[in-house]
């Protein structure tokens, strides 16, 4: 083998040139034109000879006892196989996310609308579904426990989870308590030191994730007593570790691969069908598929948590905040879900980005009979934002001061500290995101003489021809932790092999890591592009044959499994160059790896990757961890408790038909400080995805529960932004690096949903004048109807 | 479940006479949903695509007459002139997809207070009719006659509905509908409203608002009056604040809606007085115009 030293300055630009679809570039998605096209294999699509199909009965009462059960009718159907209950079970009963309070079937009650209670398995789906309708549940029903001051009243209304059963760690009908005091917290001195106070009460209603790719995988059991998932979730470790214990098996017999993802958003952090799927197939010894029906969907996943908040803020006559005090009610519904989670984002972030001298917080998360509810993009923060930049708004009005500029007199910058007693020790550069946000061009102004009706509130439904139309301009900014906090050390693995393939150099990267559209699967191949100096990258299946790469969840995952994926290249890189210098006594201390090439920076090209390689390949395996974080302490709320925080701001411009109520979002702007970003498409991309899904829970997204039951499990009556309620959003990106981060990068997904709704509800405000203190604003909010 | 496709209409009725259970299925919009959601599940499903001549419309410069499987894009498309008010309910129907597929016979057969088609149909005068059709022979059935309740009409066992007769428009007509979002949305609720200087009378139709759709007609017959007792038709004069706010209260009033999931029964009778002020408006406006130019 020989290595050929290429000299000159000009062959040696050529390769020192990146890849331009390494870091920094915005090489496009792998399986995008296969989404586009429709021939993506979603987990929805899996088929199995043989298979059955699983489906579930579900309770239609939110609370009630199950006197008995009689699967005999069902079981009498042919081509059924299978008809499981609680009793089926071989191993643990209940599983959960923190808290492992849910049973896997119900266990002589139900506690939410559409529980489930049963399993059955047959050869066709149609006849699944009418088995399940001949199983006989004889149900006492009772009165279901569904408002903050029926769960705080156990006394009178009940137990969701009688005491004996309680399993949480606060008390009565509560899940998770955080409290919270800074400064000298919130008393009648420290009111007085205030000149102007405002106070109000916010609401936010049930938003659901409402990804389009229902619940399914598909359970295959396997000669070794063991079963093999494939599934679409957002945690393949976590299931497993979930599953295991109910089915009586050892981890590794529980392996999962994961299917086609078709969207998540925190709605499939909790377990759906795995354990239902995995028990009928080790029961019937057959394959079992299961797919939620739209309706089932609904039921089978948590939502984001609905919220109660009283806020108060006191502020001196030139606008600096004195104190802000704070109690935030969450409904986390009959299981724990994220709820501990939840509550802990909201008590310490609940303030927004701001200094406060003076903090009081509380913050609960009840239990109830209404829906679970858990993970969902921004969870705790998006609450809360809506809660304190409406009265960053009141406030501001009640000083006559401008809105933005009362924000940036008051925003953390970086070496301030929260009011957990964190400081922030990377960029904050919340009152410039502010500055550029307002410095933005704003849209043309409307034409009323000349409009376009396609373009007023109502578009093509014609109900305006420009009467009542009034525009308005709000803005807000919001702050998210990224990554999984108090204490948690939720790590990432990845393994990274270098070896030569048809004559060229080719990185195989493999985690556990669920793409679920986020774009992991680009940024890991530029990653590996970049540290490895190769084109030619390969993505492995994600199972769990490698180590957790974590949650697909609270912006981590490029931090955090891309972070892996940097440490295991990394880690080639230098066994690799190591070989080198072992056996070609190389010196130079400037070696990289760019173009297929080992290059030294002084001497030039050293020898091609693919000489190097050999036959041989480079195989590492790393685990990257975050720095370490804290609980918060339960009654002050202190303690390092994040690993990093994000920041976005936001201006919307709206045109309200003030008589009619109806809303068109016109603009939003967003400016976000990423850090670095590593695939700026895709930054933008989840920018704007985030900005929308806010704007649904702006002014349309609810699951309307009444008494416990849910009344629109269909996306005929949920409704989601459509294209053409999606405005332009412009995005500025900041790209200021964290010093602690892979890259310097930031977590980018959840902070625009954090901070978009409020600037939406601020800009109807303006335009309309009505106080709107519950989201989403309905019309009936708009013209005095409800 | 059997599955009937008869490749003529006369095959259609008889299979329709035979299995009276069937569930016919145009454009599957609606049949297909509601399998979906558990809603049917029908002894036999009789495919009426196969039949050209559902798709097709004709017109005499006086009625056109709309095959019950016309897609609202070919509404939209081809009989926005002489059906203006039905090609503006079509714009607001669904997604481009839905547009393509559904139809008029379809809204008509589901015959859901929400359908959009009907709205624009009950405004656009007495004369429409519902042709429908069995081995017994065919019959008109007034469009005013045809809603029976929720989700129930007037055709039998055996009919199936081969066309909608619908006058060509003789005046302005509108059309205007309710969504909490900015397209593909069911109604919350809808008004249509038509113009009729011909025989002096004007027409109503509210969707959503009530257990069928319906005709606001004490709004009717006030609006009658007071043009025919003000000579507006021949002067054209402005309607004046006060006529086009009482037309609206008793459009409003003619309602009777409901509290639900899509909005309160209160914000409905509110936007229906708000829909027929602003599309009797536009109407008149209209109305001025052209008597204007032709003056
Ligand atoms: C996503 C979506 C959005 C929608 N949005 C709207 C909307 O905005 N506005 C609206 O009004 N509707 C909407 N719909 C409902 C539906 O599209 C309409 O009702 C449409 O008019 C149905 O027409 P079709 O040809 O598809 O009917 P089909 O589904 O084929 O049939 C509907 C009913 O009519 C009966 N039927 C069909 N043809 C005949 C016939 N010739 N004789 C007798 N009975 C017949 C069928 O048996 C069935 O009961 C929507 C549906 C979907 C899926």
């Amino acid at each position: 083998m020989t290595s050929r030293t290429i000299q000159g300055q000009k062959n040696l630009q050529k390769i020192n040139q990146a890849s331009k679809d390494g870091i920094g570039g915005s090489p496009l998605r792998p399986d995008g034109a296969l989404k586009v096209r429709g021939e993506f294999a979603y987990s929805s699509d899996m088929w199995h000879e043989d298979m059955l199909w699983g489906t579930a009965l579900r309770s239609p009462h939110p609370r009630a006892n199950i006197l008995g059960v009689d699967v005999s009718e069902a079981l009498k159907v042919p081509g059924v196989y299978a008809v499981l209950t609680h009793e089926d079970i071989p191993g643990e009963k209940y599983y959960g996310l923190e808290i492992a309070d849910q049973p896997a079937l119900a266990i002589d009650k139900v506690r939410y609308h559409g529980e489930a209670i049963a399993l059955v398995a047959a050869d066709h789906p149609e006849t699944a579904r009418r088995a399940v309708k001949k199983i006989k549940v004889e149900y006492e029903v009772l009165t279901p426990i569904t408002t903050e001051e029926q769960c705080l009243d156990p006394e009178t209304h009940g137990y969701v989870h009688e005491p004996h059963e309680y399993k949480s760690h606060a008390y009565g009908n509560v899940c998770h308590e955080q409290k919270l005091v800074s400064g000298l917290g919130v008393t009648d001195e420290v009111r007085a030191l205030a000149d102007v106070i405002v106070s109000g009460e916010y609401e936010v209603g049930m938003q659901d994730q409402a990804f389009l790719g229902p619940e399914s995988g598909l359970a295959v059991p396997a000669e070794d007593g063991g079963v093999d998932l494939y599934i679409a979730t957002q945690w393949l470790h976590v299931d497993r570790q979930q599953m295991a214990p109910v089915l009586d098996l050892p981890l590794e017999k529980v392996r999962l691969t994961l299917a086609g993802v078709g969207g998540a958003f925190g709605g499939r952090e909790d377990l759906s069908m795995q354990i239902h799927a995995c028990l009928l197939a080790l029961h019937t010894g057959k394959p079992v598929k299961i797919v939620y029906a739209r309706d089932e969907s609904f039921f089978g996943h948590v939502h984001r948590h609905p919220a109660r908040m009283r806020y108060e803020h006191g502020a001196t006559r030139d606008g600096k905040l004195v104190f802000a005090d704070c109690r935030i009610v969450l409904d986390g519904g009959a299981y724990a879900s994220a709820s501990p989670a939840v509550v802990g984002n909201a008590a310490s972030l609940g303030h927004g980005p701001y200094v406060i001298p003076n903090v009081r917080m509380h913050a609960i998360a009840l239990y109830s009979n209404n829906p679970s509810c858990g993970a969902m993009r921004g969870f705790g923060a998006v609450q809360a934002a809506f809660g304190y930049e409406s009265q960053m708004d009141r406030l501001a009005e009640a000083l006559g001061m401008d809105p933005v500029e009362l924000r940036q007199l008051n925003a953390v910058t970086q070496g301030d500290f929260m009011p957990t007693g964190q400081e922030i020790d990377a960029p904050a550069p919340v009152a410039e995101l502010l500055q550029r946000v307002k410095d933005m061009p704003l849209p043309p102004p409307l034409d009323l003489e000349h409009p376009d009706v396609r373009t007023l509130p109502g578009a093509l439904s014609n109900t305006s021809h420009g009467e009542g139309i009034v525009r308005g301009v709000g803005y807000s900014v919001g702050i998210k932790n990224v990554g999984f906090s108090e204490g948690f050390d939720d790590y990432s693995t990845a393994r990274v092999r270098l070896e030569v393939i048809g004559g060229e150099p080719v990185a195989m990267v493999h985690t556990a890591m669920a793409e679920v559209g986020q774009g992991g699967v680009t940024v890991h191949a530029q990653i590996a592009r970049t540290e490895l100096g190769v084109e030619q990258v390969t993505i492995h299946p994600a199972n769990t044959e490698v180590g957790s790469a974590g949650s697909t969840s609270a912006s981590r995952q490029t931090y955090m499994t891309g972070g892996a994926v940097k440490l295991a290249a990394e880690a080639v890189r230098h066994e690799l160059l190591e070989r080198g210098r072992h056996r070609y006594g190389w010196t130079q201390t400037d070696l990289s790896l760019v173009g297929g090439k080992v290059v030294s920076a002084s001497a030039g090209v050293l020898i091609s990757m693919v000489d190097l390689l050999g036959d041989d390949a480079v195989e590492q395996t790393r685990e990257h961890h975050h720095r370490p974080t804290v609980p918060f302490d339960k009654e002050t709320g202190q303690g390092f408790g994040h690993v990093q925080y994000t920041f976005c701001a936001n201006r919307a411009v709206v045109d309200v038909d003030v008589e009619l109520g109806l809303v068109k979002v016109v603009e939003l702007t967003a400016v976000q400080d990423v850090g670095k970003a590593l695939n700026p498409l895709s930054v933008v991309g989840q920018i704007q995805g985030g900005c929308t899904q806010a704007l649904g829970l702006a002014v349309m997204e609810e699951i309307v529960v009444k008494d416990g039951k849910v009344r629109n499990a269909s996306f005929t009556d949920y409704l989601i932004p459509t294209i053409l309620d999606t405005p332009p959003i412009p995005v500025q990106i900041l790209e200021l690096p964290d010093p602690n981060a892979p890259y310097g990068l930031r977590g980018v997904g959840e902070a625009p949903t954090v901070s978009a709704t409020p600037s939406i509800v601020a800009a109807i405000r303006q335009a309309t004048g009505k106080a709107l203190t519950r989201i989403p604003v309905r019309p009936e909010h708009l013209t005095d109807t409800l | 479940m059997e599955f009937l496709r008869p490749a003529t209409w006369d095959e259609a009725l008889a299979a329709k006479a035979e299995h009276p259970t069937a569930l016919p299925i145009s454009g599957g919009t609606d049949v297909m949903v509601e399998m979906n959601f558990d809603v049917h599940r029908p002894s036999a499903i009789l495919d009426l695509n196969r039949i050209t001549e559902l798709a097709e419309w004709s017109g005499d410069g006086e009625t056109v007459r709309l095959g019950a499987a016309v897609p609202y894009a070919r509404i939209i498309e081809e009989l926005s002139g002489p059906l203006p008010g039905l090609a503006l309910a079509a714009h607001t129907v669904g997604s481009p997809q839905i547009r393509n597929r559904g139809s008029v016979g379809g809204n008509l057969g589901a015959a859901s207070p929400a359908g959009d088609s009907h709205p624009a149909l009950l405004a656009a005068g007495r004369d429409v009719f519902v042709e429908a059709e069995s081995v017994r022979g065919s019959r008109l059935i007034p469009i005013d006659e045809f809603y029976l309740g929720v989700k129930r009409n007037g055709l039998e066992p055996d009919e199936l509905i081969r066309a909608v007769r619908i006058p060509v428009a003789d005046g302005p007509q509108q059309f205007s509908k309710i969504g909490t979002r900015n397209a593909m949305v069911i109604a919350v609720c809808a008004f249509g409203f038509a113009l009729h200087p011909k025989d002096g009378t004007v027409g109503t139709g509210i969707g959503s608002a009530a257990p069928t759709p319906r005709r606001a007609v004490e709004a009717e017959e006030y609006l009658r009056g007071v043009l025919a007792e003000r000579g507006l038709w021949e002067s054209g004069e402005l309607l004046g604040p006060e006529v086009v706010r009482r037309f609206g209260e008793l459009v409003k009033a003619a309602a009777s809606p409901i509290d639900d999931v899509r909005g309160t029964a209160a914000y409905r009778r509110h936007a229906l007085a708000v829909m027929a002020r602003r599309t009797l408006t536009w109407c008149w406006n209209d109305y001025r115009k052209q008597i204007r130019s032709a003056a």
